[in-house]
């Protein structure tokens, strides 16, 4: 890989094109393990009720102060704009940054966004001095209003969360991509192989945020580095150029001087 | 009074969210809180009075997608 090739999101240069979701994982142990083998410099972390007695967060936050890299904070499980704002506030506090996964969810069966709470969220926060990364879908009209409010990064989804379906609407992502060239993408959700994650990237998008499939996988560390090497790969590939897709066989071998005829 | 820690209801004697805080229990862990859905930053905490019935949250660092 082009050792220039670099993402810069909001002004941060990430080596690696893989964000990594941190929940899900048989022990802290692999987790730890998982985010050294995928390579990746980002890892998405949440905020939840903590135990005076338990200190369960506690615990997880050493653990992942001691990996040497950049945190993504979400608002995961946030139904209304109030309820993101707030809790991105807590979590610009607690982690130190002003980086927000912006989640807020509508339907609980797709775990589909509220598109139009998202965007109110994402000017309100955007306003305050938050970096939002939102989580959208591939509309481009929404798209458009996410950028309006401030978002310098889109994070439209492959499809719905923890489902491993791939990429459910090439057609508008590809759109996406061609109408927003300089706008960072990432697919973010519903990524359930590497090679899912490879398409994402040789469509031209920018980086790929995943977590169950290399929680959940039987060997999480293993997945977590083959993913790493997917998106190498379809990154390399994009920049390549691919050749145009055709519904009609062209020979790749030259008829010039062909035998008996 | 009565006020609602973490979705508990709970019996305090502390005025302010800061000494709450102490009261029951998270002295040194490193938290964010929020009273009826407004944050609250560490900095405004011991001026953070509160009422019976208050809804306060606290929260701490957690595994996410």
């Amino acid at each position: 890989m082009n050792a220039d090739d670099k993402l810069t999101v909001y002004g941060v240069e990430l080596a690696s094109r893989l964000f990594l979701g941190t929940a899900q994982y048989p022990s802290p142990a692999i987790l730890a393990d998982a985010v050294k083998a995928s390579g990746t410099n980002l890892v998405t972390v949440s905020l939840r009720r903590e135990s005076a007695n338990v200190r369960a967060g506690h615990a997880f936050w050493q653990l992942i102060s001691g990996l040497g890299v950049r945190v993504l904070p979400n608002t995961a499980g946030c139904h209304t704009v109030k309820e993101a704002v707030t809790t991105a506030q807590m979590a610009r506090e607690i982690f130190n940054t002003p980086w927000i996964k912006l989640e807020v969810i509508r339907d609980d069966d797709t775990l589909q966004p509220d598109v139009f709470g998202l965007v109110e969220a994402a000017r309100i926060l955007s306003a305050d001095g938050f970096c939002v990364f939102p989580y959208t879908t591939e509309d481009l009209g929404v798209a458009d209003r996410l950028l309006d409010a401030g978002c310098q990064v889109l994070m439209p989804w492959g499809a719905p969360i923890g489902s491993g379906r791939g990429l459910n609407n090439i057609y508008a992502l590809r759109s996406l991509r061609a109408h927003f060239p300089d706008v960072p993408l990432v697919v973010d959700a519903g990524i359930g192989l590497p090679s899912h994650a490879a398409q994402a990237m040789e469509l031209g998008y920018d980086a790929v945020l995943l977590n169950t499939a290399v929680a959940k996988a039987g060997d999480p560390v293993a997945m977590a580095r083959a993913f790493g090497d997917a998106i190498r790969a379809g990154r390399s590939a994009w920049r390549a150029g691919p050749m145009e897709a055709r519904d009609m066989a062209a020979a790749s071998t030259p008829m010039l001087g062909m035998a008996f005829r | 009074m009565k006020v609602t820690i973490n979705g508990e209801l709970r019996e305090v004697t502390s005025r302010t969210l800061a000494d709450l805080l102490q009261e029951v229990g998270y002295g040194s862990i490193v938290v964010a809180t929020a009273v009826n859905e407004e944050f609250v930053p560490v900095s405004a905490r011991a001026q953070r009075e509160l009422s019976a019935g208050d809804v306060i949250e606290v929260l701490s660092p957690m595994q996410g997608g």
